[in-house]
């Protein structure tokens, strides 16, 4: 354990102090490959907003195929039904968290298994890392956050764009969920990946056309399995992403009409100085 | 600039009171009556917009603290507690973790203005050196911070950063292991931050006043960068003429602030540091926040670690040497026509080591970061003594209302007239 640290801590010091040598050719790997496509997002931009079906079907997604391995532990079950999110009702969310079993513990303090309720978080799929690291070789991360922990380069000048009002693109998250989740295009190799840094990838391929049945009408293609689960993460990882755009809207349009007002007070002020 | 208050309370308590303690008075002195130059230009309203930054991140601050853990196992979920479940977490968060950002925009506002008007010369060297010294605590602040979240970035930039101390000869180890409490960084070194997250900024607070304290005395340099010789010519009183206009600009900022709160709120963070900090799995790539890059490219710069460390930290250092290593009589850049060439050089330097710090250390980009590290020390050591020697300044204005009257070309009246 502690060798392992101290090869971890040694690493990060020549990383650092040195060069950043193997971190940058690692990069450099995955540099090589194609750069996720922007795509166009219902919650990007100023006035953003969740698509609901978009997100309920992204979650149906989640729930019959990434849950398998994936868990979504910073959740409460009755998330899905907050204002901005899903839009799943009351009673869908009640009944849907009686179907998770729960750990617990009774009266007299023995270890059970109940039915959930939605103030439960979605239950942990492994006790830990290393139990889910036994199973599949690799702990499949926790999903909760996972579309604002990964991201990609837009190199220069673009990611000086990328600030600025008109273009403000928050998206990489998704967008290299998106790309990742249709990257797989070795059909001999499922655990070869286009936008994975270094191309092998853990995960072996985990969509399929006609995997998950839509009852709306969307098209069940691996593109839209993968635009939804990806829209639905992107809502798991900021959940207030309504509310902040709408204060924000609030906010600024309150701003720039104070700064006008103290813009021609200062003026009359400053008439009678120069 | 300012001698004993000549306020008079209107309210007889009001006189009670100010006989016995004259508070009133020294606001009135300091924040009413306190003359300014009259020339001063928006720049100059980056004193009042970190004012306001300061207060912004002590009341987000504190509010966090409320919700905060500091423990390794819950800090990265309680921030995640924060985000989700606090009422206007979301907005705390996000207003603090990008307030710091702003903060930091503003103070390197604030420093480039001072050097290019040469705000660093007597008799201000003290008023300087105090700026230099918030500077430091304001980067020492960030840095506790942003281990906090507990991220893989909060994580290995703390291993990173207190590493540097393993640099000094013979203690390093024995310091560095002090600074930890341990052998890694690790629950006590998330305490131990913590508790120095929360106090710096009061002591920041503290320098601050002495700042302003030291400002009140010699008063306020400006772009003429000729000293106040009429108080009733070149001079307008704080309150209405700088209030106003510092409001303004402060309004103006919040723009800014607001602007990156709620629409691009994780521009400036890093992605990694929404995966929760693990000692065992090192990021692709360990990279500081952006303020610290141009410092992190100086240490990445030098082949040896020592050396690395001696010359990131001299290159703080060396800020508070300024007043003595420019030679020049003349205050201000508009005077100065090489002074000024080679402040937009020392600009793109600063600028351009910023963008190389974010960029791996290795083949061009050392060797470009070698050289704007060479540049950086060069305008301090040389250029800026050289140049007081060499360099013809253009005519300077006898008086502030002289240089006005330049600008404008009209009457400089008497705003009391």
């Amino acid at each position: 354990m502690i060798s392992f640290k101290s090869i971890s801590l040694a690493v990060a010091i020549s990383a650092a102090t040195f060069s950043l040598a193997q971190s940058s050719a690692l990069a450099q790997e995955g540099g090589h490959g194609p750069t996720p496509h922007m795509e166009k997002w219902s919650f990007a931009g100023m006035f953003g907003t969740y698509d609901k079906a978009q997100l309920q079907r992204g979650f149906r997604v989640y729930r019959e195929v990434c849950s398998a391995c994936h868990s979504l532990s910073r959740l409460r079950i009755g998330n899905l039904a907050d204002e901005g999110g899903p839009g799943f009702s009351e009673g869908q969310v009640k009944a849907l968290a009686a179907e998770y079993q729960i750990k617990d513990f009774n009266d007299k303090g023995e270890p059970i298994q109940r039915p959930g309720f939605p103030s439960d978080n979605f239950p942990k799929i492994f006790a830990n890392e290393d139990a889910a690291a036994a199973v599949h070789g690799k702990a499949p991360p926790d999903l909760s956050v996972i579309a604002k922990a990964r991201s990609y380069s837009r190199g220069f000048p673009f990611f000086l764009l990328d600030m600025l009002p008109g273009v403000a693109y928050q998206e990489h998250g998704p967008d290299y969920i998106h790309a990742l989740l249709n990257g797989y295009t070795k059909p001999d190799d499922t655990k070869w990946n286009e936008y994975f840094p270094g191309n092998q990838i853990a995960m072996p391929k985990p969509l399929s056309d006609d995997q998950v049945d839509y009852t709306d009408g969307s098209p069940k293609t691996v593109e839209q399995y993968s635009r939804d689960v990806a829209a639905f993460l992107m809502w798991a990882a900021e959940p207030k992403l309504e509310e902040r755009k709408r204060t924000g809207l609030n906010a600024l349009i309150f701003l720039f009409i104070f700064a006008g007002l103290l813009y021609f007070t200062k003026k009359k002020i400053w008439a009678d100085a120069h | 600039m300012s001698g004993p208050s000549t306020f008079v309370p209107k309210s007889a308590l009001g006189r009670w009171f100010e006989s016995r303690l004259p508070i009133m008075g020294l606001i009135h002195g300091s924040f009413v009556a306190y003359p300014t130059p009259r020339n001063l230009n928006y720049w100059w309203a980056f004193g009042a917009i970190l004012s306001f930054m300061l207060v912004a991140q002590i009341i987000t601050g504190i509010v966090l603290t409320m919700h905060y853990t500091p423990q390794v196992d819950l800090a990265f979920a309680s921030v995640e507690h924060i985000m989700r479940d606090v009422n206007w977490g979301w907005f705390l968060r996000y207003a603090h973790s990008n307030g710091a950002s702003m903060f930091f925009v503003a103070v390197y506002v604030h420093m480039f203005r001072g050097l290019y008007y040469g705000s660093y010369k007597a008799p201000r060297e003290v008023l300087w050196i105090l700026g230099v010294i918030i500077y430091l605590l304001m980067m020492a602040t960030g840095f506790l911070g942003y281990t906090l979240p507990w991220g893989q970035m909060s994580f290995w930039g703390a291993t990173v950063i207190t590493n540097f101390f393993t640099a000094i000869p013979l203690v390093g180890d024995a310091v560095t292991t002090w600074l930890w409490g341990g052998y890694s960084v690790g629950n006590p070194t998330l305490n131990r931050f913590f508790a120095l997250h929360y106090l710096l900024p009061f002591m920041i607070a503290g320098v601050v006043v002495l700042h302003v304290w030291a400002l009140h005395v010699v008063g306020q340099n400006n772009p003429a960068g000729v000293e106040v010789k009429n108080v009733d010519r070149d001079t307008v009183p704080f309150t209405p003429y700088a209030t106003i206009k510092d409001s303004f600009a402060v309004v103006c900022f919040m723009i800014l602030y607001a602007w990156f709160i709620f629409y691009v709120p994780n521009y400036l963070g890093h992605a990694d540091n929404y995966i929760e900090a693990n000692p065992l799995s090192t990021p692709a790539h360990i990279v500081p926040e952006w303020y610290y890059l141009p410092f992190y490219a100086i240490l990445r710069a030098i082949p040896s670690k020592l050396g690395g460390v001696t010359a990131m930290f001299g290159s703080i250092a060396i800020l508070a040497f300024l007043p003595w290593l420019d030679t020049s009589r003349v205050r201000s850049a508009s005077f100065r026509p090489m002074y000024r060439i080679f402040f937009w050089a020392f600009v793109l330097c600063c600028l351009g080591l910023g963008y190389l710090g974010a960029q791996p250390a290795e083949g061009g980009y050392i060797i470009a970061a070698r050289l704007l590290t060479a540049f950086y020390f060069g305008f301090f050591i040389i250029i800026l003594p050289l140049l007081g020697i060499f360099e013809t300044p253009k005519p300077v204005p006898a008086t502030i209302a002289d240089a006005v009257l330049a600008k404008n070309g009209g009457a400089v009246m008497n705003p009391a007239e």
